[in-house]
């Protein structure tokens, strides 16, 4: 009836999983409670969960991405303090089966429930407005999308309280990841979380490809585009490209783990290294679906902030494209160490060189940009400065490692690690934080908090150096990723000042947490008026803070790069007296229902429940077909509305309301 | 106004036509040369194949798939250089470059792989081209 | 006076792909002024141009797909691991069959986009319904043959050779099922509401899809097939 799944499953008797089981239930026992109290389920379902605002779905986003930060975090605290503890005679307090858990977990989660979520999230907040569309493509498809990511997350999370999650990496490499050796329940949860979420991030890039290429406004060309919407348009392109073969790789594996066949197994044929060479197809784009939009982000700060156009828009789009292409060629760096040998080795390592220039290219733009400005050290610029020396720092570790030679030494040790944290910390988290810090007026209508910012951003730039500078040592010495336990004595010291910066950034994530707190409570001090807090440059900050449902009371015409900043200067009104009835997409449950029926079947193949794979999946695709026989899909907001609403907005800008 | 409207309306995709799927959709003739073409180049192949004419086989199967691949992308998919189609062409070579990128490269690294990691396992084997 | 200027200085911009047919619908009819223009109209063919870009875009997607399990097979199909070879159990002429079959509904699905085009409404189910026999015909045969293969011992788990044809052909024939699918849902969807706007970007997508399908199996016949056998 239920498959492999019995009562047996939840960990009663492990002490620390229950523990975090408890306050996770605790915690989501609340949130309903509070909604419940406050009578908002209402408003929650038909404004937010079925909403097919960009806006709304990328608030969605970020915050999904927040609480999965707060969850990789926990894991990354309770690594690095297993290792400062297990040296010698002390074994810490993690055995061996949940410390492979906690790396497994904190891997997946970071990447594709923390970075991703946030990067998107971004991505739909602001990609619509700068270039001045009122929504994105397929509006419905991108709550379909989001609500896929977030049945993925979910999923990851279930496996906490029922069964366990994979304990082989977070990239699953067979032929650990066979059923023979992980016969558990936990890659099958790595594996349906991943597809799941996988789907909407496809689909998600095929939609940002289309918003960008056929909405935006007249006037603007795509060298008129703001470099966020370049870098958008190449990392969607790139997840168009690498997310269907991760589709494939998965797929591969679960056809070994389900049906028995012998794609990546030790017999009849099978080969795991063909696993190892798809993944990283997947996976090394993946590295620049990351960082690219937030290159973006960096993009648009620095010009802001230094009161003058980007230096070097040509060569910065022009580097962007030459990475969408370069990205691809890149992957084998990640297996070295396979043995396919020396020529091999030397084209994937010259190709790893060759990314890093177009890479450097951005940098010294950036610089110059900088270079004689007025530059104002508001929270969004210091984490960016913050990413240019770490980022600069990672990269260079970054190309050390893409020497085989190197490499054969380097491979699989903690050099690893701290090269990849820093320059995803380096430059993913920061370039998010300052992504957020920028345009957090522009979603939210007020300003962040500016001293807690900046002295959240403090904690975690020491707290990345502490955390992560004694690992570059502790790989040249030989210690390796992934263990749970050591007897170097040399080793000790190193890992307990890892500990300690992990501790430093936990005070920058408590900082950010009081951030947001005290951002809300002093929301009407905070409160941006002007709906241009920065004295921005592109056609997001034309509009008021938050912007209105339908964005554009009306479609702005541009001319110049840097649409607005020729729009402030020419003394351009966007305002006309008339307003005309503006055609919206309506919400739906349709994307919601689909997603939670995913879920289940999701759920349902990780336990093997049949019938329920059946149901789950039969009622997906007949919701689908349900809706396409639904025309009431749209309707017009009327202009008496837009008038007072834009009517509205004159006056608190006016500073009359 | 009426300048402006021709410069406007005129050159663009579709320009001033107010209706839809009339005049620039595709023909019967381009169906009928894409099928029978593509009849052709499939039976040729599976000709050669059945009747074992032995060398060069690889090579002029991989040549009629080519060929059969472009012709259904011409005549079926509609698939051209001209403004409206120019995105759709744009990602259609991309997306064959990434292929390419691939295939090419797998087999590369499998191939070296294979070549360096198990001696003389050629029979153990990579498909390679030379067929 | 002024409003035209502006617009003949942002003409030539404005022709650019991306935004032309925006721009030509701020002129028509509608109210400009300054910077910004009114979007009064509905754009259908706005929608229907940006409909069917997204679904080509997700026809690439599915090229990357499909790229990923031929580079699969490509490199596995060797690893028959003492079991039987390509050569061994294919079997060309129900292979040739079942790709007339696909090449013909390739051709009579192009039948059913002209018939829509000519707004000839049961002509074009008409057709959609050839197609999906023929669709219908292949997915039957391609059935047929595994459920051989099975039987005989030859089944997906004897080796990876076996699991990597399996595995790429069912991918294909689940397509083509869910090809299958999709037009029924537009079959019902015609008959019960005309040749609408939205059931014409659906057919056109449809009509995409079918066609990208039939180049997937040429790939698949080529490569796996042919070669299987002419090795």
């Amino acid at each position: 009836m239920f498959g492999k799944l019995t009562l047996s499953a939840i960990p009663f008797n492990v002490p620390i999983v229950m523990g975090a089981v408890a306050f996770m239930v605790l915690c989501v026992i609340g949130v309903l409670a509070a909604i419940t109290y406050l009578g908002k389920w209402k408003y929650l379902w038909t404004e937010w969960l079925t909403s097919v605002d960009h806006k709304k779905i990328g608030i969605m986003y970020m915050i999904l991405a927040f609480i999965m930060l707060l969850r990789g975090f926990a894991d990354a605290i309770m690594m690095r303090s297993q290792q400062a503890l297990s040296y010698g005679s002390n074994m810490g307090y993690l055995p061996p089966e949940h410390f492979d858990q906690v790396f497994s977990a904190h891997g997946t989660i970071m990447i594709f429930f923390m970075a991703m979520p946030f990067i998107i999230g971004l991505m739909n907040c602001i990609l619509p407005l700068q270039i001045g569309a009122r929504d994105v493509a397929f509006p419905l498809l991108n709550n379909f999308s989001f609500w896929l990511t977030a049945a993925g997350a979910v999923l990851v999370n279930v496996s906490l309280a029922i069964g366990n999650f994979s304990r082989a990496g977070w990239l699953a490499y067979p032929p650990l990841s066979e059923l023979h050796f992980s016969p558990g329940v936990g890659v099958d949860y790595y594996i349906w979380a991943l597809q799941i979420s996988g789907i909407g991030t496809t689909l998600t890039g095929v939609n940002f490809i289309a918003t960008i290429l056929k909405m935006r406004a007249p006037g603007m060309t795509m060298t008129r585009m703001p470099v966020f919407v370049w870098a958008s348009l190449c990392a969607s392109v790139l997840i168009v490209v690498a997310f269907p073969i991760l589709t494939v790789t998965l797929g591969l594996l679960t056809m070994d783990r389900y049906l028995g066949m012998h794609f990546f197994t030790n017999s009849l044929g099978g080969d795991p290294m063909m696993y190892i060479n798809l993944i990283w197809i997947w996976g090394h784009p993946e590295v620049y679906i990351l960082i690219l939009p937030l290159f973006g982000v960096f993009s648009e700060i620095v010009p802001t902030f230094s009161g003058k156009p980007l230096f070097g828009y040509a060569s910065m789009v022009y580097a962007t494209m030459a990475i969408a292409v370069l990205s691809m060629l890149v992957w084998l760096h990640h297996f070295f160490t396979m043995g396919a040998g020396p020529a091999v080795n030397a084209f994937y390592g010259i190709t790893t060189m060759i990314i890093a220039v177009p890479t450097g290219v951005k940098i010294f733009n950036w610089i110059f940009t900088m270079y004689r400005g007025r530059v104002r050290f508001d929270t969004p610029m210091l984490w960016t400065i913050g990413f240019l020396i770490t980022f600069t720092i990672g990269g260079m570790s970054g190309v050390l490692l893409a020497e085989p030679p190197a490499d054969f030494v380097l491979h699989n040790s903690l050099f690893l690690i701290a090269h990849f944290h820093n320059v995803i910390i380096g430059g993913v988290v920061f370039g998010v934080f300052a992504g957020v810090s920028y345009w957090f007026p522009k979603i939210t209508g007020f300003r962040l908090h500016e001293g807690l910012g900046k002295l959240a951003f403090w904690f975690w730039f020491v707290g990345f150096y502490v955390a992560f500078m004694p690992l570059y040592a502790l790989g040249l010495m030989g210690a390796t990723r992934r263990m749970d336990h050591y007897n170097v004595a040399a080793w000790h010291p190193l890992f307990i000042i890892a500990a300690v910066g992990a501790g430093i950034i936990a005070l920058g994530i408590g900082t950010q947490v009081l951030q947001l707190v005290v951002t809300f409570v002093q929301r009407e001090k905070l409160r941006d008026t002007t709906g241009d807090p920065w004295n921005g440059r592109t056609l997001e900050w034309s509009l008021p803070s938050p912007a209105p449902a339908y964005n554009f009371a009306r479609i702005p015409i541009v001319r110049e790069r840097d649409a607005y900043w020729d729009m402030k200067k020419r003394g351009v009104d966007l305002k006309g007296s008339t307003f005309v009835p503006i055609h919206m997409p309506r919400n739906k449950a349709t994307g919601f229902i689909m997603a939670g029926c995913m879920f289940v079947t999701g759920f349902a193949l990780v336990w093997q429940i049949w019938w329920l794979v059946i149901a789950g999946f039969a009622a997906t695709v007949a919701t689908l077909i349900r809706h396409a026989f639904d025309d009431d899909r749209d309707y017009h907001i009327g202009a008496d509305e837009v008038r007072k609403s834009e009517a509205l907005y004159d006056r608190v800008k006016a500073g009359s309301v | 106004m009426n300048v402006a409207n021709e410069a406007l309306a005129g050159h663009g995709p579709h320009g001033a036509h107010g209706a839809h799927g009339s005049g620039h959709g595709p023909s019967q003739k381009q169906y009928i040369i894409g099928f029978v073409l593509a009849i052709l180049l499939t039976a040729v192949p599976f000709a050669l194949v059945m009747r074992h004419s032995g060398i060069g086989t690889g090579v002029l199967i991989a040549a009629f798939a080519v060929a059969q691949i472009v012709v259904h992308v011409v005549y079926f998919l509609h698939v051209n250089n001209s403004p409206e189609q120019r995105w759709n062409l744009t990602a259609l070579l991309y997306t064959v470059l990434m292929v390419g990128i691939i295939m090419i490269g797998s087999l590369w690294i499998m191939h070296h792989l294979y070549s360096s990691m198990t001696p003389g396992a050629m029979h153990h084997m990579v498909w390679s081209a030379k067929h | 006076m002024s409003n035209e200027t502006l617009l003949m200085q942002n003409g030539s911009a404005a022709l650019k792909p991306g935004y032309a047919d925006h721009a030509a619908d701020a002129l028509r009819g509608l109210r400009q002024s300054g910077d910004a223009v009114d979007f009064q109209v509905e754009h259908h063919h706005d929608v229907a141009a940006t409909i069917q870009l997204g679904f080509w875009i997700y026809l690439m997607s599915d090229c990357l797909l499909f790229s990923g399990l031929f580079a699969t097979y490509a490199v596995l199909h060797g690893h028959t691991a003492g079991g039987p070879s390509g050569a061994q159990l294919f079997d060309l002429p129900s292979v040739l069959t079942e790709t007339m079959f696909l090449l013909f509904s390739s051709f009579t699905c192009g039948l059913a986009t002209l018939a829509m085009n000519a707004n000839n409404r049961n002509a074009t189910v008409g057709w959609l319904g050839v197609t999906f026999l023929l669709g219908a015909g292949f997915v039957t045969m391609e059935v047929r043959e595994f459920a051989h293969m099975v039987a005989i011992g030859a089944g997906p788990s004897h080796s990876a050779f076996l699991s990597s044809f399996f595995t790429l052909v069912a991918t294909h024939g689940l397509h083509v099922t869910c090809g299958l699918i999709f037009m029924v849902v537009m079959m019902v969807a015609v008959l019960r509401k005309g040749l609408t706007e939205t059931n014409r970007a659906r057919l056109n997508c449809l009509s995409l899809f079918w066609h990208f399908l039939d180049i997937i199996w040429v790939g698949v016949f080529s490569l796996v097939y042919l070669f299987g056998v002419a090795h």
